[in-house]
């Protein structure tokens, strides 16, 4: 099973990326979660909400092998990262990212703990 | 250096006169004794603005305050905390909102933004984690609050969070608010027009950090708690759809919805503006504030003969002052009014009823077509909303004395319009009609920055024991005085608590997981205490001859029985409003003319305050 996001429900409230950054880094820091929320406001006033699809680019392009798919998800293995950014630059949907203060490249694994807190039931597991 | 805990650890504290920016450390001394939010803006108001200094003036000081709870992990912890001296009532004035800027904040390391001095030209303040820049904002001047905001995203980045005032508090119309997120405002106190006087267009800011937490797991436990038990309750799914508008019904039914400038508390077409009336035409999306479950925020889209708007509302207040206030009776027409003053940049509780004011003024002929510019006006006409409400932004004809909300307008109008001019101490009167609901009445006469509701929501109480009743009504202000403000100080919302039906419990079992403090609830509300004394304290301190009279309730609710509705032929009247201040000022510690007794600010740890005020 892989995230899947439902952006037409989001209302922009963030808990997820608040969520995922408890749940990964043990910190209450937003910017660490994996998904991206961006509006379009005033006109037509919509959210989207944006994470990595498993598409599975990242892993292909990176030249350190340091993303494997695990369980149906791509995961980011610290120890192999060397935050080179080429993962960044592949990713179609700009859902892999890289901090100052964290060892090695950000990315959704899939773990789906966000699913029942988003109020929104704008976040659903899928099948890959 | 230990960590300070809940909070993002420093004061940014800006001078617009000579650009100068500096950061200190938040003291935890000082986070301890008033909390943050509302608590941080009534201390420093009271310790940086030099007494008499003018609301429009350099001298004064606006303060930005997020509180310890603000940007954590729990239901609805979005709220931040706009003051200054108020230009609208000479006293003390905070308005806080929802939105993302407040945990923005926090993420970003401040827990508060002092602003002081004036620029000579147009700026913004943009703020990314340790970078604080000043601005040129000529581009922006003159610009609207929705136009403004999204060329600041297009400049900055869509993850800035951004707070703006429109056109109205450039011109320094005293009702102007400060607007953020395209369709949350803090509202009240003219707080906008603060920011117009010192030529500040904007503060934009994004965090990236994060805040320390005491104990990150068992908040993370807690929070998810909390979250399980909101998703369950009736409340959840009652609310959500429509937002605020949900109790226009009740407020009818009660005999409380505020209709044709307050003459009476029932409008007959309340079914056509209510919650169900706004859901279906118009409502596009459910737009929520950071971490709440409970979306209240109705995105909207009308398009009229005026023209299409797209407008976060209307939510309650706005579909009483401009419906029934104003005696519009499409929900569509409350949405395009809301979207204008939104626009311009007015708080549309005092909005609504300044505009009902002058309408009722025409009516009475004490102001002209000539002073409207040359229109008539009347109640139920969304053109003469929408005129009245340029007027004003504008300072054109009549709107020029408009611009200085309903007391000073009265006052130089004169022939009886301070009758029905609807406020307390210059702050018009949000909406619930108080008449014959003697808790809601004492809150509005006693609320510290005037007539508004949110400090103590005691409508539904004077419904459910009894509205005449008088025993225990000054005492549940008192005691709803501290809870309610309490949760501005923390930085939470309170509609999980008093719309949805969530218990207060919870707040206080996460606090100490959050700040690593161990004060208990009851101590929380002690502390709310001090900082509404501080409040009241700065009211004697600013305003000369301040005192009992500036608590009195307007003209019409003290003479004019309810006309019609649930309340009909009812009033409480001038001497049981009286004994109720009597009862109220005695619970307070405070003198006859409601001034804080020394002994009181003694036992509250205000010494120095109490210095100030007896020498």
């Amino acid at each position: 099973m892989a995230l899947q996001t439902v952006s037409e429900k989001c209302s922009g409230c963030r808990l997820c990326q608040l969520f995922c950054a408890l749940v990964h880094f043990g910190e209450n820091n937003p910017a660490k979660g994996a998904l991206r929320i961006t509006g379009v406001f005033p006109d037509p006033g919509q959210y989207t909400v944006t994470v990595c699809d498993q598409c599975g680019l990242c892993a292909e392009e990176c030249p350190e092998e340091a993303i494997i798919l695990k369980h149906n998800n791509y995961v980011v293995l610290e120890d192999r990262c060397t935050k080179c950014g080429i993962c960044v630059d592949v990713c179609p949907t700009r859902s892999i990212f890289l901090r100052d203060d964290e060892p090695a490249a950000i990315k959704c694994d899939g773990c789906l703990e966000c699913v029942p807190y988003c109020p929104r039931e704008a976040l659903l597991p899928k099948e890959v | 250096m230990s960590v300070l805990y809940g909070y993002g650890g420093s004061i940014l504290d800006i001078d617009l006169s000579t650009q100068r920016v500096s950061k200190s450390r938040l003291e935890p001394d000082f986070a301890r004794k008033y909390i943050g939010g509302r608590g941080f803006v009534a201390r420093l108001l009271w310790d940086l603005i030099p007494k008499g200094a003018d609301p429009l003036g350099p001298d004064n000081v606006a303060v930005v305050a997020a509180g310890p709870l603000t940007g954590a992990f729990l239901p609805s912890p979005s709220k931040v905390e706009f003051g200054a001296k108020s230009p609208a009532t000479g006293g003390y004035g905070d308005s806080n909102m929802g939105g993302h800027f407040g945990p923005a904040m926090k993420h970003a390391g401040y827990d508060v933004f002092i602003i002081r001095g004036a620029s000579a030209t147009p700026v913004y303040i943009a703020i990314d984690d340790d970078t604080v820049l000043i601005r040129d904002a000529s581009h922006l001047w003159g610009k609207g609050s929705y136009a403004t905001e999204k060329a600041l995203k297009e400049e900055l980045g869509d993850d800035f969070q951004i707070a703006v005032i429109g056109p109205a508090g450039e011109n320094l119309v005293k009702i102007a608010c400060i607007t953020h997120d395209f369709g949350r405002q803090a509202g009240r106190c003219g707080i906008g027009a603060v920011w117009g006087s010192k030529r500040l267009k904007a503060v934009a800011v994004r965090g990236s950090r994060g805040f320390p937490v005491a104990d990150p797991a068992a908040m993370f436990k807690k929070g998810k708690e909390m979250f399980d038990i909101i998703f369950k309750l009736p409340g959840f799914k009652e609310w959500t759809p429509y937002g605020t508008a949900e109790i226009t019904d009740w407020c009818n039914v009660s005999g409380v919805f505020p209709t044709r400038n307050f003459y009476t508390g029932y409008f007959p077409h309340y079914e056509q503006i209510n919650g169900r009336a706004l859901r279906q035409p118009i409502v596009t999306l459910d737009k929520g504030c950071f971490g709440c479950p409970i979306p209240c925020g109705k995105y909207s889209h009308v398009n009229l003969p005026q023209g299409s708007a797209r407008v976060e509302g209307p939510e309650y207040e706005t579909v009483a002052l401009f419906g029934g206030n104003c005696e519009l009776s499409r929900i569509e027409e409350i949405a395009y009014a809301n979207w204008l003053f939104d626009d311009l940049g007015m708080d549309t509780i005092s909005g609504g009823n300044i505009v009902a004011f002058a309408i009722e003024c025409f009516e009475k002929g004490i102001i002209s077509q000539g002073d409207l510019g040359g229109r008539a006006v009347s109640f139920g006409d969304l053109d003469s909303v929408i005129h009245i409400g340029k007027l004003i932004a504008n300072r054109e004809h009549i709107g020029d004395l408009l611009a200085e909300g309903v007391k000073a307008a009265s006052a130089r109008l004169g022939k009886g319009s301070e009758h029905f001019a609807i406020h307390v101490k210059g702050l018009e009167v949000s909406g619930y009609e108080p008449r014959y609901a003697a808790a809601m009445l004492l809150a509005y006469m006693t609320c510290d920055v005037g007539a508004h509701h949110n400090r103590a929501w005691a409508i539904t109480y004077d419904i459910s024991v009894g509205r005449d009743k008088l025993e225990g009504k000054a005492a549940k202000v008192v005691e709803l005085q501290h809870l309610r403000p309490l949760l501005d100080a923390l930085g939470i919302c309170r509609f999980p608590w008093i719309e949805v039906g969530f218990e207060l419990r919870h707040y206080a079992e996460i606090f100490p997981m959050i700040t690593g403090s161990k004060e208990t609830w009851e101590e929380l509300n002690r502390l709310s205490e001090r900082i509404w004394n501080l409040t009241r304290a700065f009211w004697v301190r600013e305003v000369p001859g301040f005192g009992r009279s500036w608590d009195r309730a307007p003209g019409r609710f003290l003479t004019e029985p309810v006309p019609s509705g649930a309340a009909h032929g009812k009033l409480l009247g001038e001497e049981i409003t009286e004994r109720l201040l009597d009862e109220y000022y005695r619970l307070r510690g405070w003198d006859e003319q409601g001034v804080p007794k020394r002994e009181k600010l003694l036992e509250l740890g205000l010494s120095d305050v109490a210095s100030v005020l007896y020498g």
